[in-house]
Formats: C-alpha cells, structure tokens, sequence
C-alpha cells in the first residue's frame, strides 16, 4: 500500500490489482451517464431549435425594442401631462372611487365562485372514493368531469359563459366556480382517501349513528384540510378573476385591459398597483389563516 | 359497558364539568363566521347581479350550444392543419418561456437565499418584490409585452417568462436554503477540492428539485400559453377566441379537445422524466 500525504490528509491509495477493476467500473459507469448526458443535450438543443422557430422568437426586435421595455416602465410612472405619479397622488388615482368598487366586484366573484366551487367539491369527492362509492363506473365518471373541470383554463369558460348568460360577472363567478370543482375536487379526494377509520370506528363502537360517525370521525380529521385548500384556491382565483373582465366577465380586468389598450400609462400603473396590493394583503391573511388551522390540526 | 356509563351519565358529567362544558367563545365565534361567510356569499350572489330567470335563460341557451359542439371535428383538412400549427406554437412559447425563466431566476434565487445573501434588508426586499411579482396574472404581462415587442408568439414567450421568473426564484431559494451541508464535507474530507465539493456536493442536490420544478412548470405554462392568444399574445388561444367569437361551436369544441390532449400528453411525459431525474438522483 502506498500512501500519499497532503497538506492536511493523508489518502490511503489500494494497490493496482485491486484498484484496476474498480476503475473500470467506474469508467463504464461514467462513459454511460455521459452518453446519456450528450443525448440528453442533443434532443434538448434541437426541442430550442425548433421551439425559437415556432415562436418567430426575433432577438435582434428584443434587443431594438427592450428599451421599450424599459421606458414602459418609466412612462407607467409618469401621468399624462410629464410630472411624476408621486407628485400628485390625487390625479394619479383620480380613478379610486370606481376602481374600489371594481376591484370589490372582482373580490366577490373570487369569493362567490370559490364557495361554490367547493361546496360542488365536496359533495363530488364523496362520489370518487372507494370507500364511500361502491359503484365503480360512478366513481371514474366523476373523476373524469373533474379532470375536464379542471383542465380547461377558467378563461375559456368565461368566453363560452359570457355567449350563453351575456355579458358581466355572472359568466365570471360561474367560470370560477367550475374550475374551482375540478381543482379542489381532486385534492378534496385525496384527503378523504388519507383519513384514519379508527375514529370512525371509535364512535361507532361507542353507540354513534351513522351521522355521528361522520360528524366526529370523519369530518374532523378532512375539516382542515379542506378550509386550508379552499383558502388556498381563493388565493389563486382571486388573481384569476382579475383578468375575467379582459373576456367580458366582469371586475377589474375589463377597466385595465381598456387603459393597457388607450396607452393611459398611469391608470395602467394605478391598477396594478390595486390588484397587487390587495393579492398580497389577502395572500398575507390567508397564509396566516393556514398556519393557525395547521396548528390545530398538529395538536 | 355502554350500560354504565349510561346508567351513570349524571355522574360522570358532575366529575368532568370542565372537559363537558361547552366553550361558549369557541361556539360563538365559528357558528359568527360561518354566518358571517353565508352572509357575504348571498349578498354576493345579489349584487353580482345572479337570479333564477337569468341562470335559467344561460343555462338554456348554453343546451342550446352544447349540441351545436357535436361533433367536436374541424370542417375541414386546411383548418386542421392551422390548429396543429398554433398548437405547436404554444408548445414552443411554454417552452422558450420556461427555459428563460429558470435561467433568469437562478441569479434571483441566490439573491432570495438566505444562506447566500446574509443582509436581511436584500432578503426581506427581494422576497417581498417576488411576492408582488407572483401577484400579477399571464395575461397582464402579455399585454404589457405586446406593446413593448409587438403582437405575436414573442410576447406570449415573454409574458410566461415574466409571470413564472417570480414563484420560480423563490422555489430556488428556499432549495438552496434546504441543501445538506454533509455531503459538501464528505467530499472535503475524501480529499476533494472546493470546485469538486460544489460540483459533486451541492449540485446534485439542487439540480433534481430543479429539473422537476422545471418540467412540472412547463405542464402548467401549456395551460397558460394556451390562452395567452386571447389577448393576442400567440398561440392556439386566439384561434380558439376568434372560432368561440364567430359562434363556429363544433370547431371550438375541437380546439378544446386538441388542447386537453395535448396536455395529456404532456403530463404523462414529464411524469416519466420526472420520475427518471428523482430516481436518478
């Protein structure tokens, strides 16, 4: 054994006869992951290629038109007449009366679809879990509507929506509502096929009817859960609903689209600076609102 | 045993008042909120203007529309093929868009990283602009895009990079913040340099969480690119509005189902990639 001494270790190297084998091994294996790595590569460069094809991705209009880019921003912070936004904050929100009120619409069709979306929800998991269902033909065509529900981004209801019950927030909260089934159906499922039977069976065994069995076996244990998805869901649907007046379908989305089009850069600003505070005030107490329920379930 | 307890219920009430008792807050407080919630849910169905006569009235003209979807088949050879070619071309912007945004966000996500930048005025300023960042929807960011690089797949590639560059430097960071300092040390105490303690200690860690991140994104950015046309961004979505606008139900129908088997298709592929890069690990 021969034995090499470094500044701080000393390395102990195994003779060659022994070494030999080890090293091939390790070569082999090397060679093969590098085979798959240059593979890898190849299908990767030609899926960019064709990808930067389909786009008509043009860097040389990005890089001529990125101070575009840049100047948007300078000009979203500059009302009509040059001065800067800060300078007077009254003209900058000279909207903020109608604004509130659509940026409320906006709040009630996330809240109005969300509840409705899970109440849906609830009542179909019960449809798709084994235990519950005993018809299995019932429980794959649930799981398919739900899959379809939620596949189909919210917008492209708004528009099938707003054809059928006109234009405004009816079709909005309703294209909510259906996304929100699909969504929460499925992770609504999930957390009635995790439950614990023994609670349930704690009651029963206990003199419990069925309705009590549910009531404090059941429903305790998915209660949580379900208040933290829904929350979760309201979140996301509220950024959702924002953009359902870009289709028609009510809020605030139909007031920006209009200012992003007519180039009137600080009601443009304005907005958006509505939406993102109140996405992020709500993101705040619903994350609060999640640990808390977390909290109660871990006791 | 059932007997006894019934028999004894007075009892056992007297002795265990505290544990019976009803929380009288606890009570008021959820049946206050859940009023307070159901409240709110039926004003909200007022003011946003919903009664039976007019979800009767949709709901009939929506029977009426539903038969004119069948069959969800394209008229014709030529529009097949204009479906296929936008469809491919949203495929094309979810992808640029993605790539962009995880190569963007890898510098962000240093800087979001707790370990890596110690000032706690960087941290809290970088985290709360991503968060204000997230809040802002695709379709916003290809509006904002449109005017800046014109109408076309462009934008949209854009906008998807813009609106995921956010929650995806934040995912990297809290990675980089979770890496396992022992295998670096492992590999320093076998006697490997600085480089390889990086190479082979902490980029094996990271890289997994991240190609998974990368595709799971992509599934969700082919759902976004897909309706990222509607503004005009590029993209199956505009073809998809334009079909749905004119009233052509069964060719919108067929947009749709060539969408939802697209992302079948997806899903289940980077399912498989993913499921080889975690196991690879």
């Amino acid at each position: 054994m021969t034995a090499s001494t470094t500044a701080n270790h000393t390395v102990t190297v195994l003779p060659d006869p022994q070494l030999a084998p080890l090293m091939r091994a390790y070569g082999e294996a090397m060679a093969a992951k590098r085979r798959q790595l240059i593979l890898g590569a190849v299908l990767f460069t030609i899926a960019l290629a064709l990808a930067l094809l389909g786009a008509e991705v043009d860097l040389g209009t990005l890089w001529a038109k990125i101070g575009n880019f840049t100047s948007y921003f300078t000009r979203l912070a500059h009302l009509d007449n040059g001065a800067s936004v800060l300078s007077d904050p009254a003209e900058w929100f000279w909207g903020l009366r109608k604004w509130s009120l659509l940026l409320g619409e906006t709040l009630l069709i996330a809240y109005v679809g969300t509840i409705t979306g899970a109440a849906f929800a609830f009542c179909l998991c019960f449809l798709c879990t084994p235990g519950l269902m005993p018809f299995p033909w019932v429980r794959a065509a649930t799981r398919r509507v739900l899959e379809f529900a939620r596949t189909v981004p919210e917008i492209v209801f708004a528009l099938i929506f707003v054809v059928a019950f006109g234009l405004g927030p009816v079709p909005g909260v309703l294209a909510v509502a259906i996304h929100t089934t699909g969504a929460l159906g499925k992770l609504f499922a999930e957390v009635v096929d995790n439950i614990d039977a023994n609670p349930v069976e704690g009651v029963r065994s206990s003199g419990g009817t069925w309705f009590a069995q549910v009531r404090f076996g059941a429903v305790p244990q998915v209660l949580s859960n379900f208040v933290s998805y829904t929350l979760l869901r309201f979140e996301i649907n509220v950024r959702g609903a924002a953009v359902m007046g870009f289709v028609g379908a009510g809020g605030i989305g139909e007031e920006l689209i209009t200012a992003i089009r007519k180039f009137f850069y600080a009601d443009v600003s304005a907005i958006l600076l509505l939406i993102m505070v109140c996405v992020v005030v709500i993101d705040l107490i619903s994350e609060r609102v999640r640990h808390r329920l977390l909290a109660l379930e871990s006791r | 045993m059932r007997d006894i307890f019934l028999a004894d219920q007075a009892g056992i009430a007297a002795r265990h008042a505290a544990v019976l008792r009803p929380n009288i807050t606890t009570r008021l407080m959820v049946t206050g909120g859940i009023a307070a919630a159901i409240a709110l849910y039926l004003a909200g169905l007022v003011l946003l203007g919903f009664s039976p006569a007019r979800i009767l009235a949709g709901l009939y003209r929506l029977g009426d529309i539903i038969p004119l979807m069948m069959p969800p088949i394209p008229a014709s050879w030529a529009r097949t093929e204009i479906y296929l070619d936008a469809l491919g071309q949203t495929l094309a912007i979810a992808f640029l868009g993605t790539m962009a945004a995880a190569i963007l966000a890898i510098p962000l996500g240093f800087l979001a990283a707790r370990n890596i930048v110690a000032s706690r005025v960087v941290h809290f300023l970088t985290r709360r602009s991503l968060d204000a960042g997230r809040s802002i929807d695709t379709l916003i960011w290809a509006l904002i895009w449109i005017n800046v690089v014109g109408l076309g797949p462009f934008a949209g590639a854009l906008a998807i990079m813009s609106s995921d560059l956010f929650s995806y430097a934040k995912l990297m960071s809290e990675a980089i913040e979770t890496a396992d300092r022992r295998p670096v040390e492992g590999v320093l105490a076998s006697g490997g340099s600085r480089l390889q303690s990086i190479r082979f200690g902490i980029v094996p860690q990271v890289l997994p969480v991240l190609a998974s991140q990368v595709l799971y994104y992509f599934e969700s950015n082919t759902r976004s690119a897909t309706i990222i046309g509607i503004v005009g961004a590029g993209g199956i979505g505009l073809v998809l509005s334009e079909q749905i606008r004119v009233l052509e139900w069964n060719e919108a129908a067929a947009i749709i189902l060539m969408v939802l088997v697209t992302v079948a298709i997806i899903d289940a592929i980077s399912e498989r990639l993913r499921a080889m890069i975690i196991g690879r690990k």
